[in-house]
């Protein structure tokens, strides 16, 4: 904001200030729902509830960031998960073999899930679609058995035993369950908070417009190639984000965590929650591990069941929730302007 | 200038441009016209960088950028428009120009702060206006009639302020009189904007009546250049591609 365009502002002034006053409001709403989750503990002893947010936040980061590909750029992965088991082990094996601290161990984590995600990413962004989407499926099998075959290193099947030490820093004990529970919303809200930043700054247009018309993208100057491999390499830290919360939560890391059927499932929370809207992924995520756990708990034949409500999603809605519950407000909205 | 030297493209066996060289003045506005095939739209992706030629040059001050990548091209001053509206369709009409505007000043991958950048505003206004979209600019792209979808189009093309502008018949697919509405539009923004225009058309009546200069192809070649009045008369154009009927109206 130089003086210069201070001195034109009449007529941008308006705009700026809507731009700058979203921005507030998601900060804003970012911290009540952090106050709102943080002080859960003070009301509840209900050791299964704040589980359930702690698990919540591993794969809502997860979910909301592959929607940053599948639903902002248009790239269907059916290999994030595999971001999120790197981030689990690689987080898992610093603290494990090198005892460093925390915080240094999740950044060693981002650095190197940053330079796995540009390589890889280098070679998958290239393709399109269904191309796109097996490539990617591949990488995440090639990582799932490197980590069963490297057993020496990974623990093989039987995953990382003997629990991640988690030496308390900076006053925190992620050893206390409310401690890791307080940490893990923290995670969860910045997380959300820096995706919601890319999703509505320039380069969340660029995504959307990549999205629309790559073709046309790149008629106007933008490196399509270039854009998508950030995005990918964006999403992937989030993913490894979500994976270090949920190593920290079983204190150790197995080789389900990175199994395709994680991406299986974030693919689900996409399509249940809806991928239109921001939050979507993160209602798909409380949706989904709710069914889950009910669902699990009554019959061994949830397969069936979470099968059923995917058609009734994909069939009946033909979108998820919240793209759903969006829909019928703005239609809302129409009727009430138009009349 | 933009000057072609001795384009060439082939597929397969098909010279679907051969050996094309043309020269356009700064600020002049040309139509290409040729019968179906007639390696029209291959010229225009040849140029832009969408296919790469295989031999020729493309020099734009001087500058050859035949066989580089669109961005490349684009951010070199030469903007295109599409046959088929080539649009963002879940973005509205200011965000779509918002954005493109943010590409130019290369700002597209800006992370940190929101959108729209202010310094966006301003371009993004002007040429709303300038096409006569600002009454339209919360409509989603997509929502927008044929004309209008056309429209913003060429306002993508025009916002980044090229000093060429390719237009890929930009009255295909309209009525007759949205025709003559959307070619006033393009002579106006020739008049107005002082950037060199070509565009491809088919109605004869339109080239005739408002490109100082034509270019008709034939098989990837140049069959002739001249004035309405010369192409008009040219007898190997009318064998070609006129008929008898325009020439007979002219003579």
């Amino acid at each position: 904001m130089t003086e210069l365009e201070a001195g034109r502002a009449d007529r941008l002034a308006p705009v700026r200030s809507v731009a700058a006053l979203q921005r507030y409001r998601d900060v804003l709403i970012a911290l009540i729902a952090f106050a709102v989750l943080a002080s859960l503990p003070l009301f509840t002893d209900s050791k299964a509830l704040l589980d359930f947010v702690i698990r919540c936040s591993a794969y809502g980061l997860f979910a909301t960031s592959l929607n940053l590909l599948v639903g902002y750029t248009g790239l269907t992965s059916f290999g994030h998960g595999m971001f999120f088991g790197l981030g689990a082990y690689s987080f898992g094996l610093i603290m494990q073999k090198l005892g460093l601290p925390i915080p240094v161990a999740f950044v060693a984590t981002l650095a190197i899930t940053a330079v796995v995600a540009t390589v890889i990413g280098a070679i998958c962004v290239r393709l399109k679609e269904i191309y796109f989407a097996f490539v990617t499926l591949a990488f995440q099998m090639l990582i799932h058995s490197t980590i069963l075959s490297w057993a020496s290193f990974t623990g093989g099947d039987q995953g990382l035993r003997g629990g991640i030490p988690r030496p308390a820093f900076l006053g925190i004990n992620l050893a206390d369950h409310v401690h890791l529970y307080v940490a893990s919303c923290a995670l969860l809200i910045l997380g959300l908070l820096a995706m919601r930043q890319i999703a509505q700054s320039p380069f969340g247009y660029t995504l959307r417009m990549i999205r629309d018309n790559a073709a046309r993208a790149s008629f106007l100057g933008i490196d399509v190639w270039r854009a998508k491999l950030t995005v990918f390499v964006l999403a992937a830290l989030f993913a490894s984000m979500g994976g270090m919360v949920m190593a920290l939560f079983v204190s150790g890391a197995y080789p389900e965590f990175a199994y395709w059927t994680i991406s299986g499932e974030g693919i689900f929370i996409n399509m249940l929650g809806g991928v239109s809207t921001f939050l979507g992924p993160m209602v798909g995520t409380v949706l989904l591990l709710l069914l889950n756990d009910t669902v699990t708990r009554f019959t061994e034949y949830h397969g069936i069941v979470l099968g059923v409500v995917i058609l009734f999603f994909a069939l009946g809605l033909r979108k998820g929730l919240l793209d759903f519950v969006a829909e019928w407000f703005s239609q809302r909205r129409g009727a009430g302007e138009g009349r | 200038m933009l000057e072609i030297r001795n384009l060439a493209k082939s597929f397969g066996g098909v010279k679907a441009t051969n050996d094309v060289s043309l020269d356009f003045l700064d600020g002049s506005l040309t139509a290409v016209i040729g019968p179906n095939g007639a390696g029209k739209s291959t010229f225009f992706n040849l140029i832009t960088g969408a296919l790469k030629p295989d031999s020729g040059e493309v020099l734009l001050g001087g500058v050859d950028l035949a066989g580089r990548s669109p961005p490349e091209i684009v951010r070199h001053g030469i903007g295109r428009a599409f046959q088929v509206a080539s649009i963002f369709k879940s973005l509205t009409v200011q965000e779509t120009m918002l954005a493109a505007v943010s590409a130019d000043q290369l700002s597209s991958a800006v992370l940190h702060k929101r959108f729209p950048l202010p310094e966006t505003r301003d371009r993004a206004e002007h040429v709303m206006e300038l096409l006569g979209l600002a009454g339209k600019r919360n409509r989603t792209a997509a929502t927008l009639s044929h004309g209008d979808q056309k429209l913003l189009d060429i306002a993508l093309a025009l916002v980044l302020e090229p000093k060429v502008l390719l237009l890929d018949e930009p009255t295909a697919g309209m009525g007759p009189e949205e025709r003559w509405r959307m070619i006033d539009r393009v002579r106006e923004l020739w008049e107005t904007q002082k950037i060199t225009v070509i565009f491809i058309e088919h109605d004869m009546d339109i080239v005739f009546k408002i490109a100082p200069k034509i270019v008709v192809l034939c098989y990837g070649r140049i069959l002739a250049t001249g004035t309405p009045d010369e192409i008009r008369n040219n007898s190997a154009v009318i064998e070609a591609y006129l008929g008898t009927e325009h020439a007979g109206a002219a003579a």
